[in-house]
């Protein structure tokens, strides 16, 4: 097994699927000979030329549109959203129509297309590059909504997506491109969407998590581990189809349940997830759920003292942990 | 430039039926769905004007269109269809340009939009689905009755209408022509769409992208000149948006939508011009909406009826009915059949969709995704 970050994972899914199968294709701003701005295409219009690495004007609602229509007549689109936030003009297509295809035509045509945008914060990225998008979408029947935070998963996730037959909003959060390592298997696999995976073990409390908070989880876990509680650290993976088995399997060993996410707290995943176990865990508990998540303010100020004071770091996640074990 | 021609001397031998592609073509075409293409005849290298036959043919179609498009508004006011958006004095911009289509190229798609009945209807729904559509009845094919009227999608009759949201059905067109376009598909698409929704960023970035990449497209604006209750002159500060093509480096095109002949050229040339690889084009159908918006809408609070009467005077069907007349390829005796013929689908129509259950209430959770 070679070691990769998550960006060479993504890469190299795209790549070997569209070696695979032809009707893969990808459509987005600078995707062409500049490989993207974060180079998740780098190589691939030199290797597949420019009509299946298709450099669009920067209009981001006619990427998602036109990514439609080619998948409604069969091709594989894999669009990309250079930055999350910039994937509100896309909304009216990605929400209003792509989700809406298959039930409003009674499956006479559907989507198979791939959304990737890198999305999440603690990057400097300010505003406006620094923003989790994943509850709008999880909100939408009709999608699926991937958020891999490992190479292993990117990579597996990845290619699941691209051969789904319905739309599948890819979210890659950009501080794990380079600063997330882990091993990738040579050859073909794949990683079904929807399934959570459980990263660390434990007997005391479980976090449920997605994402860069993953990794901030996993250090809080170990730092309490030294102090001889054990923290089960369950990865969604995915927050639409959102895997309640895995979560109530964890919740029933543990009886406290965290729930952790960077994006803002009100209506976020965690709420979904409280939710779940409230209705089919209720007994399970020793304790009240708790959220750590990012605050409600409208996204990730650009401040290196703003934006720590909005991230869950691992810090923050500990004390959550904490206060919990301790009820 | 382009003059509406009239071609009586020789009479074209094409069906006005079309066809699905021969079996043994599916070896070329790997994708599920463009298989079912809309096929025509081999396609002319240029503009076949209509033949009397041909327009005979339109003008037995529109007499459908007509009494069903009648019929769905009546029963609209009788509480039985929900929701109707009239097509009346769109139609022939909608047949001409679907005769256009289907004789100039080898095979075509069609994303429509809310009012075009008179598409649909050329394209192969049959008045029994369409009134199953506005009674909202089980056997709706295109949508199962999910949709408002002549919504969805039917691959096999090559159109589709998947959103009630205006102009966001263009750019999937474009989506459609690029599948195509990279799949060397013989492929020409035509998306329909009303003044309305030219002022919608969707459109821009549909005519721009299809230009970009030349793509097989055929932009048809039926150009009513309101959307809803906003005139033209509210909407935008030109006078043809045919104008526009310019601005994305195609051909425009404006000419009269409710003349046959005239809406049949103009859309056959700019489909020879996708066809052989020429790029997209937008054609103007100037046409009317002597009715108000939809059956829910109430236009004396916006349009002098004045107006409206000037529109009704320009009726596509009375129009083509003079036009035959005239030519002595029309009689009365004949007239009466046609009509008495639409009028009995139409009323076949309506006794089976009457008949027919609403959809099972189990059925509401069913197709949100593949598995």
């Amino acid at each position: 097994m070679a070691v990769q970050t998550v960006i060479e994972a993504v890469r190299d899914a795209i790549r070997e699927e569209m070696e695979r199968d032809e009707s893969v294709f990808i459509l987005g701003e600078d995707v062409g000979l500049r490989g993207g701005v974060f180079l998740a295409t780098q190589g691939l219009a030199d290797r597949f030329g420019d009509e299946r690495v298709i450099d669009t004007p920067l209009a981001e609602s006619s990427i998602a549109g036109v990514a439609i229509g080619a998948a409604m007549a069969g091709m594989r689109p894999i669009a990309e959203v250079q930055f999350a936030d910039f994937i509100w003009p896309t909304m009216n297509q990605i929400v209003g129509e792509a989700a809406r295809a298959r039930y409003g035509t009674y499956g006479n045509v559907y989507v198979p297309m791939v959304v990737r945008s890198p999305y999440g914060g603690h990057v400097r990225g300010g505003l406006f590059h620094s923003q989790s998008v994943e509850a709008y979408f999880a909100h939408t029947p009709g999608l699926k909504v991937a958020v891999p935070a490992t190479p292993y998963d990117a990579k597996g996730m990845l290619k699941a997506a691209v051969r789904d037959d319905d739309p599948v909003i890819f979210l890659e959060h950009k501080r794990t491109y380079r600063s997330v390592r882990g091993e990738v298997p040579e050859g073909d696999y794949v990683v079904p969407i929807g399934q959570a995976d459980v990263k660390r073990e434990g007997k005391h409390a479980t976090v449920v998590t997605y994402g860069l908070t993953l990794h901030y989880a996993l250090q809080a876990a170990e730092s309490l581990s030294e102090m001889g509680a054990e923290v089960e650290v369950v990865d969604l993976r995915s927050v639409r189809p959102i895997d309640a088995d895995a979560i109530l399997t964890s919740v029933r060993k543990t009886g406290r349940l965290l729930v952790l996410h960077e994006d803002n707290q009100t209506g976020g995943i965690g709420a979904e997830v409280s939710a779940i176990v409230s209705e089919r865990g209720f007994g399970y508990l020793d304790a009240p759920i708790i959220r750590c998540a990012g605050p409600d303010v409208p996204s990730m100020p650009f401040a290196p003292t703003l934006e720590a004071a909005f991230m869950p770091t691992p810090d923050k996640i500990t004390a959550a942990l904490r206060k919990l074990l301790n009820y | 430039m382009f003059l509406p021609a009239l071609s009586f001397g020789s009479v074209v031998a094409l069906s006005p039926q079309h066809r699905i592609l021969h079996p043994s073509s599916f070896l070329l075409l790997r994708c599920y769905n463009l298989r079912a293409m809309v096929q025509a005849s081999p396609a002319p290298q240029r503009i076949e004007p209509l033949s009397g036959d041909d327009l005979l043919d339109i003008y037995t179609t529109m007499s459908l269109v007509r009494a069903l498009d009648q019929r769905v508004w009546m029963l609209n006011r009788q509480g039985k269809a929900a929701i109707v958006a009239s097509c009346q004095g769109h139609e022939a911009a909608q047949l001409g340009s679907v005769w256009a289509l289907r004789r100039h190229t080898d095979a075509f798609f069609s994303f429509t939009y809310y009012r075009d009945m008179g598409v649909c209807i050329a394209q192969g729904l049959t008045p029994r689905e369409i009134m199953l559509g506005f009674l909202a009845k089980a056997g709706e094919p295109i949508s199962h009755a999910r949709q408002f009227p002549l919504h969805g999608a039917s691959v096999e009759r090559g159109f589709m209408n998947l959103s009630n949201v205006v102009g966001t059905h263009v750019p999937h067109a474009v989506g459609w022509a690029l599948a195509a376009k990279m799949r060397a598909e013989p492929t020409v698409v035509a998306a329909y769409f009303g003044d309305g929704a030219t002022s919608q960023g969707d459109v821009h970035e549909s005519m721009n992208f299809a230009a970009v990449h030349k793509l097989p497209v055929v932009f048809i604006c039926e150009n009513n000149r309101y959307a809803i209750s906003v005139p033209q002159h509210k909407q935008m500060a030109i006078e043809r948006i045919s104008d526009r093509a310019a601005g994305y480096g195609m051909p425009g095109a404006t000419v009269d939508g409710t003349d046959v002949s005239a809406s049949h050229d103009a859309v056959a040339e700019a489909a020879i011009r996708a066809r052989d690889g020429n790029g997209p084009t937008l054609v103007e159908l100037e046409v009317e909406r002597y009715l108000p918006h939809t059956s829910d809408d109430d236009d004396s609070t916006y349009r002098p009826r004045e107006e409206v009467e000037a529109g009704a005077r320009r009726d596509p069907l009375a129009k083509l009915r003079e036009l035959l007349f005239q030519h002595g390829l029309l009689t009365e005796v004949q007239d009466t059949a046609i009509q008495a013929t639409a009028q009995r689908e139409v009323d076949d129509a309506t006794d089976d969709g009457e008949e027919a259950p609403y959809p099972d209430p189990g059925d509401v959770l069913d197709g949100v995704y593949a598995d």
